[in-house]
């Protein structure tokens, strides 16, 4: 989504949420760390790190003199972040919603802020850190910071929170999980859904009937005349592709009755590459799938 | 080759610890596992699962919530063709209720309990504080086993970001509620007793500072009343936990890593099974799940498939020669799509090869489970995936 988007011509800053600084790896760069660093003409990317994050709020809100520096700092920083839930979270979505604001505001360049958030088990933990650090702390900075963090969240002119899956069991049934408790539970709108790797559909219905016909032990004695021994695996190995795509199709049309969101549709990636060229490749699977 | 299954470990061993990235199946190869164990070994088993998908809970038997062992009906298992002597129980890990229930065996007093159960930081970090799953699974698999009802535990670990997360909380727990940052964050509080004075003199101290700025002195109230109380319970915690700790390097135990052969989640799995024996601990076993099938590498099948995207003519002549019922052009439309097909699923299995021949060096025995066109929902099945891991009819 961020090279399309840089593609477009925007300027996008790529979020790792949990810290992976590797996430430059898609674009075949060294790892990337709190300092966004240009990976691709027009996109940037950083990996989150909740200690820089705490030191760059201090030092830009509440101009506190840090004692000692880094050493203390990130000791009572550690104690407090495991003593108080929701310490790590806020001060991942707070850097996050500072970069959106302050871009916002003309202060910073970014179009499009992209952010690879937590797994689905801890994303509404995440995204919910503005509204539960409201109901813990009564007053004080971090009370003042929350409010604005939940505007930008809500705002569906500017936020859009986009489930990613893969069209198996577990997958969909989180997926649906979680689409049920972000609307329950978070102001945060959603935008899509998009499936990754769905198999092609490999015949038609009457292309279906003359596969069972060529799986005829005289077909296939007559096809190993023709193409040799491996015809059978041949046929075995369509008809291995043929219940996959069924199973996985079972569980996206339970998806689509479930979530009832847009979809987009990504394709199982037949390739050797890994890095840039499959973040190509998905760029412009997605890209078709947008209508770009 | 001998060793190439799990029936040599799982009889030898008397807790099994399923781990490795999320998304793999693991839940269903550590159920499968302990059915087939049950069956084949004997003894009693209870498999300790975290989030079952609704179906495969259902199967096992779990669909009410809760920290109850409860058996999987026997005539179920039968149906299913396992021949379960001694019975196989399941259990699901309920984190809140395993809280509460540590909460009111180790507090010195039930009013203090319940006021630890009802701070509001304590269902904050119970129920989100993400590392608690992971401590809370160690300890109740150490109650488990402490009560001695079982010959065999299959434990399910708790997905999480960091598959390490379980191994090192224990150890967390204990060094926090003893650290010193903790009884000075609690000072003030303890001065003029339980719930004693606000903090006055201590506003000169930079970490109060900071931290009375930060998060509001109401906050750090709540905080400290809640460690003041848990701290209470510190002696019994932490010796608890040294002997979680214990039970995880304890020759009894071992450690199934579980993967898929795709790149993130192999890396992640190599990674956790560095970690395991930097830190002593047994592995037994590396179990690749979904592994597409052998017959996909053979030079046969390539052969075929590569003529028939070429030319699918003469092929489709045959067969329809062949099937009365068939049509030439419809059997070439078919017969170059399969062609592409196979192809395109010999690349995903070459890639699968190259990465299980990265994984080469291992001590321990590599497993392959073959990717089930259906998933596994039900006791037939986590058979069928059972069978794969132990010894005897193999390579399917």
């Amino acid at each position: 989504m961020a090279l399309l988007a840089a593609q477009e011509g925007r300027k996008v800053l790529l979020v790792s949420a949990d810290g992976r600084g590797d996430i430059s790896a898609f674009f075949e760069r060294r790892p990337v760390g709190f300092r966004p660093e240009m990976v691709f003409p027009a996109l940037w990317a950083m990996a989150m790190d909740t200690e820089a994050s705490l030191q760059e709020y201090l030092r830009l809100n509440l101009r506190i003199p840090l004692p000692g520096r880094v050493g203390p700092v990130a000791k009572v920083f550690d104690f407090v972040a495991t003593a108080a839930p929701g310490v790590k979270e806020i001060l991942t979505i707070g850097k996050i919603c500072w970069e959106v604001r302050e871009s916002l505001e003309g202060r910073a360049q970014w179009d499009l802020v992209v952010v690879d958030a937590a797994a689905t088990g801890h994303v509404v933990a995440q995204l919910g850190a503005p509204g539960a650090i409201d109901e813990l702390v009564a007053v004080g900075p971090i009370k003042a910071q929350t409010g604005w963090m939940g505007d930008l969240l809500s705002d569906p002119a500017v936020t859009a929170l986009n489930v990613v899956t893969t069209p198996e069991e577990m997958p969909v049934h989180e997926t649906i999980e979680l689409v049920a408790r972000v609307r329950e539970t978070l102001p945060v709108p959603l935008g899509a859904v998009v499936v990754n790797r769905v198999l092609p559909e490999l015949f038609t219905h009457a292309d279906e009937a003359a596969f069972q016909m060529l799986r005829q032990p005289t077909a296939v004695a007559a096809l190993e005349g023709v193409v040799g021994p491996g015809a059978g695996d041949v046929l075995t190995a369509a008809d291995l592709a043929v219940t996959l795509r069924r199973t996985r199709a079972a569980h996206l049309s339970r998806l689509r009755q479930s979530v009832e969101l847009p979809s987009l549709y990504l394709p199982e990636l037949f390739i050797r590459a890994q890095g840039m060229r499959v973040t190509r490749m998905v760029a412009d699977a997605l890209g078709e799938e947008l209508g770009l | 080759m001998q060793d190439d299954n799990l029936d040599r470990l799982l009889a030898a061993k008397s807790i099994a610890i399923f781990c490795g990235p999320g998304g793999v199946g693991k839940t269903s190869v550590a159920a499968a596992s302990a059915a087939v164990a049950a069956s084949r070994l004997g003894g009693k088993v209870l498999v300790v699962t975290v989030d079952p998908a609704r179906r495969l809970a259902d199967a096992l038997g779990l669909s009410a919530l809760g920290n109850l062992e409860r058996p999987v009906p026997g005539d179920r298992l039968k149906a299913a063709g396992l021949d379960v002597r001694d019975g196989l129980w399941a259990a699901m890990l309920d984190t809140k209720q395993s809280w509460d229930d540590l909460v009111l065996r180790y507090a010195r007093d039930e009013e203090t309990a319940y006021r630890i159960l009802e701070n509001r930081l304590y269902h904050n970090i119970t129920a989100r504080f993400v590392q608690s799953h992971d401590y809370i699974a160690m300890e109740r698999l150490h109650e488990i086993h402490a009560e001695g009802g079982y010959d065999l535990i299959v434990v399910d670990t708790p997905p999480s970001r960091n598959a390490l997360d379980f191994l090192e909380a224990p150890e967390r727990m204990a060094d926090f509620f003893g650290s010193r940052l903790l009884r000075w964050l609690t000072m003030p509080y303890r001065v003029g007793g339980r719930r004693g004075a606000r903090m006055v003199n201590l506003a000169s101290r930079p970490f109060y500072q900071v931290a009375d700025r930060l998060l509001g002195s109401q906050f750090l109230e709540d905080i400290a009343e809640f460690f003041l109380n848990f701290q209470t319970m510190y002696d019994g915690f932490v010796e608890r936990a040294r002997s979680v700790e214990a039970l995880l390097h304890d020759r009894r135990t071992t450690f199934v890593v579980v993967s898929t052969l795709e790149a993130a989640p192999l890396r992640e799995a190599e990674f956790f099974i560095a970690e395991l024996v930097a830190r002593k601990l047994h592995l037994g076993a590396v179990v690749l799940n979904k592994t597409l099938p052998d017959y996909l590498l053979d030079d046969a099948g390539d052969a075929a498939a590569r003529a028939l995207v070429a030319d699918p003519g003469p092929a489709a002549s045959a067969a329809a020669a062949a099937e009365a019922d068939l049509d030439a052009a419809t059997a070439g439309r078919v017969l170059a799509t399969i062609g592409e097909s196979f192809l395109n699923f010999e690349l995903a299995a070459k890639r699968e090869a190259e990465l299980r021949g990265e994984l080469g060096r291992l001590s321990a025995p590599i497993l392959r489970v073959p990717a089930f066109e259906e998933d596994i929902h039900d006791l037939p099945g986590l058979a069928r995936l059972g069978e794969c891991l132990f010894g005897g009819q193999r390579d399917n």
